[in-house]
């Protein structure tokens, strides 16, 4: 056999080189890629930043800090007077954030060579109170206005070519550490109960002042609802199409949402605006592709995420009117996940 | 195993004095396998590392939605297993296996710098659809090469060999890749680089060191034979042998369900914590790796055609476990071992006993049809499991699963007792 395989001494030369090389290459660029991370974190932040406080008692912007430099990836505050001025930076990494007066949830990746992802909530000293794992990547978060339930929503993925693709989980979290997994109720379409099949939930919004009542996103077999939900009961009602991570006013009138024109593949999800108790539906102006759970800044403006197309792991905070015809101006530069506290 | 006794009477008789039974003929691992495995190991270690980080960097990093990926990985899932079929043609009629793999491993290479440039979700889809069509391409023809290396007697151990090699791989990769994100945690980059250079050497060890072995086995096959065997033909698939082996190995793949929903059930059995989840995926391959090689061997010893039906039992009693009430980190751990037993039982396995059942001048065809088949009816299987899932609950589902797989057991025992298992009559180099 070794007759096939000896070939000359050249072929070892070359392989031998080649492996080297490469090696060589790839192992400079990661020194080189470990030096610019260790830089970037010592470096000061590219915005004005301040060390760490409490909450402010005052109305606040609760968002990821995404500056480059110190405090990258960092839940962060402004006063809402002034969301352009100095952000104050928290020690705290959240891929997601959502507030209240009182306390913060911060959804976060733990690195590692197991990696694995985490809810916590934080006082507003930012202290832990309390964390429990979430089975995939952090993608949405909110807290009930009376602070007692958090909704979480994180993507499921498959670790190998041979898994299933994406889905996603979303839970409910009481303050007795249990939950519950909205997979788990019924759905109810046009009077019936869907039984079979894929389904999907997303993107819980709790009503104002309905300790009861939440809004979300289900989809089944390609087609996607709001669903007014019920913990009592541990319903999820259809009550419109092609809705997708709601959001309800401050006022509880209306909710805010993405609607997808674009197809199942090539997605592009417009900012629309529903009035609950005319069904009337009102699509913002907005031309961008808006992939994030919107936030309202007050009843009649809207906060969004956008990622930078100019800078990976960057991204701006939005807002736009719900007249028609508004059009987007930048709230927050190198910021995400916006959670309006008043 | 009433079969193994089947199995082994017949050949036997058959065959006379000419057969040399595993046992009589020392194992000599063949040079062009070992390197074959160390191309299958570094390409792992590139692709796995990739595909272990790439939900992070589409939602995470770019901030990108990812419903629709799963939509996508269905394609490409169905892509890869019929180019599969093609590059297995191809080999077969140009007669340069090692050609058609390095095109495969060459085209998933490619895709890796790819990477380098990529932003956006489409660009992300294509690179992955390359990468995976280059698996498709380099799978039947890399079998091939080592069917046509490997000593007839020792076909199942040598298969073991390569897959342990691949495996090693599949389980560094991950850890390669969360290690450097755990260094520099927005190293995307620096993964994509390391993936790409691991693809590299692949390449290069491919193209330098592992001979171009088909032209020859095929010559003398042709001089054995006294006809030309170039030419593809669907009648070729209903040999005998791997006709009824399609049949049995399509059976057993519709009641194979996807390894997702037994981690699931076990998941939502709640006996460990969720953040432990991705360890079960590195356990059962880590068990695939340790069992390959013992599997294999014992494939050689009683029968290829008794371990492939009993890497299925393994699959049965998965099923059964993961569906039972009771559970803890005992019934966990059982299922991982069991799982990565069936894989070790049924890989490495499958690929040998299609290139037995296959004449030579149609190896990589052969091999090919068989893994296209698998892969084709367990995508069907996953989608149908997931209804049952929805529609019954997971462990009743669980449980209809292993009943349906108990049955195709049975019936494909009785389909494959008459297929011809006969070793050292395909294979040139070595007898």
């Amino acid at each position: 056999m070794s007759g096939v395989l000896a070939g000359s001494k050249l072929r070892w030369g070359v392989l031998l080189a080649v492996t080297a090389v490469v090696l060589a290459a790839a192992g400079i660029y990661a020194v080189g890629a470990y030096q610019r991370f260790e830089e970037s974190r010592a470096a000061a932040s590219s915005v004005g930043i301040t060390a760490s406080q409490p909450l402010p008692a005052g109305p606040f912007i609760l968002f990821r800090n995404t500056a480059s430099g110190q405090g990258y990836g960092n839940a962060a505050t402004v006063p809402l007077s002034a969301p352009g001025g100095s952000r104050s930076v928290s020690e705290q990494q959240c891929d997601r954030v959502y507030g209240t007066p009182q306390e913060v949830v911060c959804l976060k990746t733990n690195r590692g060579l197991v990696t694995a992802f985490e809810a916590a909530v934080l006082d507003r000293n930012w202290q832990q109170q309390r964390a429990w794992p979430v089975p995939g990547i952090p993608s949405r978060t909110r807290i009930s206005p009376d602070g007692s339930m958090i909704a979480t929503t994180v993507f499921v993925s498959g670790h190998s070519y041979a898994a299933a693709g994406f889905s996603t989980a979303t839970e409910v979290s009481f303050p007795d550490g249990t939950s519950v997994n909205l997979e788990d109720f019924a759905l109810m379409v046009n009077g019936e109960r869907l039984l079979a099949t894929d389904r999907n939930i997303w993107g819980v919004t709790f009503a104002p002042g309905q300790r009861d009542v939440f809004y979300a996103t289900a989809a089944s077999s390609g087609r996607i609802w709001l669903v007014r939900g019920s913990l009592s009961t541990k319903t999820l009602t259809a009550v419109h199409d092609h809705v997708e991570c709601p959001s309800i006013s401050p006022d509880g009138t209306r909710i805010a949402y993405k609607k997808n024109d674009g197809g199942a593949l090539a997605a592009h999800w417009n900012v629309a605006v529903l009035d609950l108790a005319s069904g009337q539906e009102t699509v913002l102006s907005e031309q961008r592709s808006v992939d994030d759970q919107v936030e309202w800044l007050d009843d009649q403006n809207l906060l969004y995420g956008l990622a930078d197309e100019t800078s990976e792991g960057d991204s701006n905070i939005w807002k736009l009117g719900t007249v028609p015809g508004s059009q987007p101006s930048l709230f927050i530069a190198h910021a995400w996940s916006p959670s309006v506290i008043r | 195993m009433y079969i193994s006794l089947s199995d082994r009477g017949r050949r036997d008789k058959r065959e006379g004095p000419r057969t040399a039974l595993a046992s009589e003929v020392p194992f000599r691992l063949s040079p062009v396998i070992l390197w074959l495995g160390i191309v299958s190991m570094v390409t792992d270690v590139s692709s796995e590392s990739v595909t272990a980080i790439l939900p992070l960097y589409v939602t995470g990093f770019l901030g990108l939605s990812t419903i629709a990926f799963g939509f996508i990985d269905g394609i490409n899932q169905g892509a890869s297993a019929i180019v599969r079929i093609a590059a297995g043609w191809a080999a077969d009629r140009s007669g340069h296996p090692k050609r058609i793999a390095l095109a495969g491993y060459g085209l998933s290479m490619v895709a890796r710098i790819g990477f380098l440039f990529a932003g956006g979700f489409w660009a992300i889809t294509a690179i992955v659809a390359g990468d995976r069509i280059g698996k498709g391409i380099r799978t039947a023809p890399r079998d091939a090469l080592i069917s046509v290396t490997a000593q007839p007697q020792h076909l199942a151990r040598s298969f073991g060999v390569h897959r342990m090699l691949d495996n090693i791989g599949a389980a560094a990769g991950p850890l390669i890749a969360f290690f450097v994100l755990l260094m520099i945690p927005n190293g995307f980059s620096t993964v994509f680089v390391v993936s790409l250079a691991f693809a590299v050497i692949g390449v290069a060890v491919l193209a330098l060191v592992v001979p171009d072995l088909k032209a020859r086995s095929l010559q003398g096959a042709e001089q054995r034979e006294g006809r030309r065997l170039f030419a593809f033909s669907w009648s070729h698939l209903r040999e005998p042998g791997l006709g009824k082996l399609l049949i049995a190995a399509g059976l057993l793949g519709l009641v194979t369900i996807g390894d997702g929903f037994i981690y699931l059930v076990l998941q939502a059995r709640d006996s460990f914590a969720v953040q432990w989840f991705p360890l079960l995926f590195v356990g059962t391959n880590v068990v695939f790796l340790a069992f390959a090689i013992p599997l294999g061997r014992l494939a050689d010893r009683v029968g290829k055609i008794p371990v492939f039906v009993g890497g299925h039992v393994a699959l049965l009693a998965t099923y059964l476990i993961a569906a039972a009430p009771f559970g803890g980190l005992w019934g966990t751990l059982g299922c991982l071992i069991l799982l990565g037993a069936f894989y070790a039982a049924t890989d490495g396995v499958l690929a040998a006993l299609a290139s037995q059942l296959t004449p030579p001048g149609k190896l990589a065809t052969g091999i090919a049809s068989a893994q296209t088949v698998v892969a084709l009816t367990r995508m069907v299987a996953s989608a149908g499991f997931g209804v049952l899932w929805y529609a019954i609950g997971a462990s009743t589902a669980m449980v209809v699963a292993g009943g349906l797989l108990a049955c195709v057991v049975v019936v494909v025992a009785f389909i494959l007792r008459g297929a011809r298992v006969a070793p050292a009559e395909n294979s040139s180099v070595g007898s």
